[in-house]
């Protein structure tokens, strides 16, 4: 096999073998830590993009599939988010099948799907062909949908229906923007029997018809906004992201909403060439502005600590598409560099929230008071995550957004970027006064848990090693240029317009 | 000759449609989306002779199979568990609901311009249709209450979608298609799995009892 095939198939391969053996074996150590693999398998192959792809060059495996440098860096997002998540995940479902929260046959399914989850993201990144694109994202509808119903309560079924109809809505809307775009293709006859391929449309974006290519890129963005969780279809998101089981909401946070912008990255090049650029960027700016308008308003008034995880990603997808809105190369970088961060961090603090939940009981922020004194390892894991979370340095969120705000200025949207900055403070305020009792408040807690809760003591190494590298990774990001830098700048150029 | 069997199915169409919004029996309401799975069905053949495509011919009968067959043979199924034969209450009433059809029939012929402009035929003519089954799937969606509407205000939205990528380019490439309409299927089948567990959970269907998330 030549080492382009074996580039382009490994991580989509892993993850379905892993998939496979969970369907043979059911729910068993040897299962779990292939998944993890399979994870760092795709982790791999993004870093590997690193010597393939910086120059600008791609890895291509027929016209369906193809790795260039935005799709290495979107790789390296799913396999860390997925190598923090799945390696966590273990302890979290022994855990649960220990305490009878869960059986053996959902523990078999729960093993199918995450793999699965992450082979059709792999995809979606991969793909040439904006058809497969969509095919690919709208798959993760259907695999995650009993991903978030998982927990079988009320809460949940309620959090998944509502997951499966708006996203699949929304997502049925982007596959009508699709069709309208393989239209204006077909008319403009640059792409032979209607194709989609994104590397075609992007050559010959400028002779594509405006009206068309302006209606298809509004569908575009209400589409794909729905599944990254922006305005106004948004509001499946808290609900499947707090009922989901922990590992799952991180992945869903770090990489399925990423994944989506990415996707409006891709067709806001096209879009450029062929619309007003400035129709683009306003219908991405206001998107973008509403949905964190409406994060911070609901930040504020959180009293649930996994609805707070799940307004700060609409609160960050939507910094994201700020980035993307701007459009130009260091725009991009910072944005891809945000959701890099971004993820590793949800990943630590979903994993994190998930091991609270286990113990307090409860996932009301009131319910929860010092959590330093009784599991200081945990409740330091937690901080830390929380830390990068709202951009504070040394983590690599605080140079993503440094990044967008130079950006936008650079791009003469200096009053644009005052609103966010307005709106990041609020954010800040909300997330910092509503967390801090949690963590530091004083006193005893009334037992709130089932039986079992004063029993479980030590933090398992297979949850405390990934959410600690995923905090050192952040850490290190945000301090050096290495080893992402040139790959970001590389993908900035892609899909970034000067 | 067969520019009038497309207008006479677009038509059709969009009449069938419509009437999802006038009738309230359940069952009513599946047995038109039986006719309009023929009807895309048919419109997917008039198109594969109008092209002289033996692909688009192919989609057509796959096309029939899934909307006409198979997807409502899975809504009867679910219909059959529930015993609710009715929709109750939805929040619009039916001539309300009419109105509000007519509204956005219009408005998919304003948002539809500049696709007949860029190419005017007969096809892109009827491509409005199209557009208002979407926008009329969307309405169905938000204002009724039991879980099987859901899924057929979903199914109209998508057969809208389906029409109009018909009548715009004689349907996408064939293994998007497929793609397509495996998601559409899956889709139903998770919904119905739900629709079982939210019997079983909630003693109904009632989308209203759904409300314990809230901020």
């Amino acid at each position: 096999m030549s080492l382009t095939a074996l580039l382009v198939a490994a991580p989509v391969v892993a993850p379905l073998a892993a998939s496979a053996a969970a369907v043979k074996l059911g729910w068993r150590r040897s299962v779990a830590v292939s998944t993890v693999v399979a994870a760092l398998v795709v982790l791999t192959v993004g870093a590997g993009t690193l010597v393939w792809t910086t120059d600008g060059g791609a890895v291509e495996a027929g016209s369906w599939l193809r790795i260039d440098a935005l799709s290495g860096v979107m790789l390296i997002v799913i396999g860390a988010v997925g190598a923090v998540a799945t390696c966590a995940g273990i302890g979290y479902l022994d855990e649960e099948l220990a305490t009878g929260h869960t059986t053996a046959n959902r523990a078999r399914w729960y093993g199918v799907l995450v793999p699965l989850f992450l082979a059709a993201m792999v995809v979606a990144v991969l793909a040439n062909n904006l058809g497969l694109l969509w095919a690919a994202i709208e798959a993760t509808t259907i695999v995650t949908a009993f991903l978030v119903g998982h927990g079988r309560s009320r809460k949940s079924l309620e959090a998944t229906w509502k997951y499966v109809i708006i996203c699949s809505v929304g997502i049925a809307l982007a596959y009508l923007g699709t069709v309208l775009v393989n239209y204006a293709a077909k008319q403009a006859g640059v792409v032979e029997h209607g194709t989609l391929d994104w590397t075609e449309l992007v050559a010959h974006a400028d002779e594509l018809d405006p009206g068309v290519m302006r209606l298809a890129f509004a569908l575009l963005v209400l589409g794909f906004g729905t599944k990254a969780g922006l305005v106004p279809l948004h509001s499946w998101l808290p609900d499947a992201h707090s009922q989901a089981p922990a590992p799952v909401s991180a992945l869903m946070s770090g990489v399925l909403l990423p994944v989506a912008v990415y996707a409006l990255a891709r067709y806001r090049v096209i879009a450029v060439a062929s619309v007003d650029p400035g129709f683009v960027r306003g219908l991405l700016l206001v998107v973008a502005l509403l949905s964190l308008l409406l994060a911070a308003g609901l930040l504020l008034a959180q009293r649930d600590y996994k609805r707070l995880l799940a307004y700060s990603s609409i609160e960050h997808m939507a910094l994201a598409v700020v980035g993307v809105a701007i459009g130009t190369p260091l725009a991009i970088a910072a944005a891809l560099l945000h959701i890099v961060g971004h993820g590793l961090g949800k990943a630590v603090l979903f994993c994190g929230a998930g091991e609270i939940l286990a113990r307090e009981g409860s996932t009301r922020i009131d319910a929860v008071r010092g959590l330093f004194t009784r599991t200081p390892v945990l409740a330091g894991l937690f901080a830390a995550g929380l830390a990068a979370l709202l951009g504070l340095p040394p983590f690599s969120l605080f140079v993503s957004e440094i990044g967008l705000i130079r950006a936008g200025i650079d791009a003469h949207l200096g009053w644009v970027m005052a609103v966010v900055l307005a709106l990041l403070l609020v954010v800040f305020v909300a997330i910092s006064t509503k967390t801090a009792g949690l963590l530091l408040g004083a006193g005893p807690p009334e037992p709130q848990g089932q039986g079992g809760v004063a029993t479980m003591t030590a933090l398992r190494e297979s949850t405390v090693v990934p959410l600690t590298a995923g905090l050192v990774a952040l850490a290190v990001l945000g301090l050096v240029d290495w080893p992402l830098g040139a790959l970001l700048h590389a993908a900035g150029q892609i899909v970034g317009t000067p | 000759m067969t520019t009038q069997w497309l207008y006479l199915i677009c038509g059709g169409l969009l009449l069938s449609s419509v009437m999802v919004l006038w009738r309230r029996e359940l069952s009513a309401i599946v047995r038109l989306l039986v006719l309009q799975g023929v009807l895309l069905g048919g419109l997917a053949g008039v198109l594969a002779v109008r092209l002289d495509s033996v692909e688009l011919g192919v989609v057509a009968v796959g096309v029939l199979a899934l909307k006409a067959f198979v997807v409502p043979s899975i809504l009867r199924r679910v219909l059959r568990d529930s015993g609710e034969a009715r929709e109750t209450e939805p929040l619009t009433n039916v001539t309300a609901s009419i109105v509000a059809a007519a509204f956005l029939t219009l408005l998919a012929y304003a948002a539809s311009r500049p696709l007949v402009r860029l190419s005017p035929s007969a096809e892109t003519h009827a491509v409005p249709v199209g557009l208002a089954m979407v926008l009329i799937g969307f309405f169905v969606l938000v204002t009724r209450r039991r879980a099987l509407s859901q899924i057929v205000g979903f199914l109209l939205l998508d057969n809208g979608i389906a029409t109009t990528a018909f009548l715009i380019t004689g349907g996408v490439p064939g293994i998007v298609e497929l793609a397509v309409s495996l998601d559409v299927l899956l889709v139903v089948l998770v919904l119905q799995v739900l629709t079982a567990r939210l019997r079983t959970t909630f003693g109904g269907t009632d989308i209203d009892e759904l409300r314990e998330l809230r901020d």
